[in-house]
């Protein structure tokens, strides 16, 4: 209690020394952007102030000798089913502060999370199922709208296609790596995704702090997104990349802009978003020049008039309760491609009251606009990519048996280049090196190590894919796509199956 | 010859090349008894140099004319015709530190053996190791490589 406020006090993790191992090489020391650890020489100890510790676990793993355990700490309030640990803490922290409480990554309340209600038929005796060992998968995925119909034209016996197709994103793995904003995440981090997409054959986006010169040669396998801030928007960037995004709303926080601080603005993230040094980068709520679908149709038309109609326009929304409409309207907007973000996709940084309590998940969001679109008749027009929350190779699959046409990954692509989803991105110390734009913390990313592990995640998952694939007796993705009726819900309610459109187990 | 080369780009300070070099020169090769049983304690022969944001480890440059190597009084420096690699045979060296003024890499470093003897101390690129030096192995971010 001595010269520090109750909420310190009351801390949430406690840093176990094992003294008997503990070398004092301080390297948890060095490592601890948050001060935790420092070294006492005249006791030849290292010491740990508990309350700034934040759970990252950076020092558990660089600690050569295994000295260190994080732990939750064990002390408690008396238990209480209405007054959790969350809320007493959040009222001590506001009652000392005033202010709004910040956090980071997506939401992390136990809502119920409709994947893991939700199993994946296999293939028994009377269709047979497939060795993706030895037998051809397909995973290729095309993004972008579809035609109505298709006419093909007969010369001289050859056949050829008549019908002008808009353009399409052709995908390796129905896997991208989410939008995560050049200023919110550093350049080596981004750097790592351009290099994983381009050996991967998918995309990453940009999110909404445009582009770095450096990663212009990445375009082929980038998407550029165009927030309602429009940082770092010009003519080059918008074809630069493969496709654009409109980011009207993010699933952590619908409804609010982005919030970048002053002190994460350093001179080359001023130079990409074309802002001042340490101004702070704040994105209005809603973008200033749509208040319709009808404004929603105008953007889409001037950036594809800025592309030459060379690259699908993308619009991402937050799954919000009429998600649907809004979705059908999006279509008619003449988008080629919506993107769902679920309430449990990250951020860099937004109020907990938001992300814990606005949005819906994605599961439902996507469910129900897969169908709205597909009674409408405007499926084909859209592509769906849905985001918020994939955890796994098994979310992805689900993800498309309900209708998606592929997945957004962010918080998994992070957490493939040493995320520990402490929530802490907002202090823009990340130990881990990923949310900071702090050189000497940025440098703990090597974009070659990177890479590579980002490059062995989704081959891993795509591995896994399409074993499933192979046990429902499908060799390609393409006919997984809607397929509902290969899904099968548990301990969900008539009408929760009724929304996602599947059967319960057992019938 | 294959050296030893920082990254400073992705050098993030951890120090832990110096923990494995202590470590695969102690009689245990085991970290916590190198560092808590061992006395006198086996030195670091890599250093490590920052002023933020900008650092490195680095270590003796094994050149191929070794200044060491002229300025030692009683021949216990030698470069190996073969390897390249410049070393020191302590049961020669009497202390007297021509070597550590001489380096201008600041490579050397005094060592106190466990007889009590002061000799000089530089790296040995972990001879009869393997495939890498044990620091290069350490390093979680690939910040040295060898080449």
């Amino acid at each position: 209690m001595l010269f520090r406020p109750v909420s310190q006090s009351f801390y949430e993790f406690d840093v176990r020394r094992n003294e008997d191992r503990c070398i004092q090489c301080r390297v948890c020391e060095r490592q601890c952007s948050y001060l935790v650890h420092s070294y006492d020489p005249k006791e030849n100890k290292m010491m740990a102030d508990n309350p700034k510790c934040v759970g990252c676990r950076r020092c558990e793993a660089m600690c050569p000798t295994d000295a260190l355990k994080i732990t939750l700490n064990e002390s408690t309030f008396r238990p209480n089913y209405s007054w959790t640990n969350f809320h007493r803490m959040a009222i001590i922290k506001q009652a000392e502060t005033g202010g709004i409480l910040l956090t980071g990554m997506g939401n992390d309340k136990p809502y119920k999370i409709f994947w893991d209600h939700l199993l994946i038929d296999a293939c028994q005796v009377t269709n047979p199922s497939i060795d993706p060992l030895r037998e051809p998968m397909e995973l290729r995925t095309y993004l972008g709208s579809k035609p109505d119909k298709l006419e093909f034209e007969n010369k001289d016996g050859k056949l050829s296609l008549k019908t002008q197709l808009t353009p399409q994103l052709r995908l390796e793995y129905p896997v991208m790596f989410g939008a995560m904003s050049y200023g919110a995440i550093n350049l080596n981090v981004h750097r790592a995704m351009a290099m994983a997409a381009k050996e991967l054959g998918i995309l990453y986006n940009t999110g909404e702090g445009g582009l770095h010169k450096s990663l212009y040669e990445y375009g082929p396998w980038t998407i550029v997104q165009c927030a309602s801030g429009r940082f770092g928007v010009h003519a080059e960037y918008l074809n630069a990349g493969a496709a654009i995004e409109i980011k009207i709303g993010q699933g952590a926080k619908p409804g609010i802009g982005g919030h970048l601080p002053g002190e994460k603005v350093t001179p080359p993230i001023s130079e990409t978003r074309m802002i001042p040094v340490g101004s702070d980068a704040l994105s209005p709520a809603p973008h200033h020049d749509i208040y319709s679908i009808e404004d929603l149709r105008q953007l889409i038309y001037a950036l594809k008039e800025a592309s030459d109609y060379k690259k699908p326009v993308s619009v991402k929304i937050a799954a919000v309760h009429n998600s649907a409409a809004i979705a059908s309207g999006i279509a008619r907007a003449g988008a080629d491609i919506i993107v769902l973000d679920g309430f449990r996709g990250g951020t860099g940084a937004a109020p907990t009251i938001i992300r814990d309590h606005v949005g819906i998940p994605a599961e439902l969001a996507l469910a129900a606009v897969d169908q709205r679109l597909r009674d409408e008749g405007i499926r084909n027009s859209v592509s769906i990519v849905v985001s918020g929350g994939i955890r796994g190779s098994a979310d992805v699959l689900k993800a498309i048996a309900l209708g998606a046409d592929a997945v957004y990954i962010g918080t998994a692509t992070l957490q493939a280049v040493g995320c520990t989803v402490c929530q802490r991105c907002y202090t823009g110390k990340c130990p881990w090196g990923i949310a900071t734009n702090d050189p000497y913390l940025a440098k703990r990313i090597n974009p070659e190590i990177a890479a590579e592990r980002l490059v062995n995640l989704v081959h891993g998952w795509g591995h896994e894919i399409k074993e499933i694939l192979g046990a429902l007796g499908i060799n390609a993705i393409e006919s997984l796509r809607g397929n509902r009726l290969r899904l099968r819900a548990v301990g969900l309610t008539e009408k929760e199956m009724e929304i996602l459109g599947v059967l319960p187990a057992g019938v | 010859m294959k050296r030893v080369y920082p990254r400073e780009d992705f050098c993030m300070g951890c120090r832990l090349c110096e923990v494995a070099c202590v470590t695969v020169h102690s009689e245990s090769k085991d970290p916590v008894k190198a560092y808590k049983k061992e006395f006198p304690r086996e030195p670091s022969r890599i250093w490590h140099e920052e002023e933020k944001p900008d650092c490195f480890s680095f270590m003796c440059r094994h050149c191929e004319e070794p200044d060491c190597l002229e300025a030692c009084i009683s021949g216990a420096i030698t470069k190996d015709p073969e390897t390249g690699i410049v070393s020191i045979d302590e049961n020669i060296c009497v202390g007297c530190w021509s070597c550590i003024m001489a380096c201008p890499y600041g490579a050397l470093k005094k060592k106190v053996r466990k007889d009590n003897k002061l000799v000089s101390s530089k790296c040995d690129l972990c001879v009869g190791r393997g495939i890498n030096p044990a620091c290069v192995e350490a390093c979680p971010n690939k910040a040295l490589v060898f080449k």
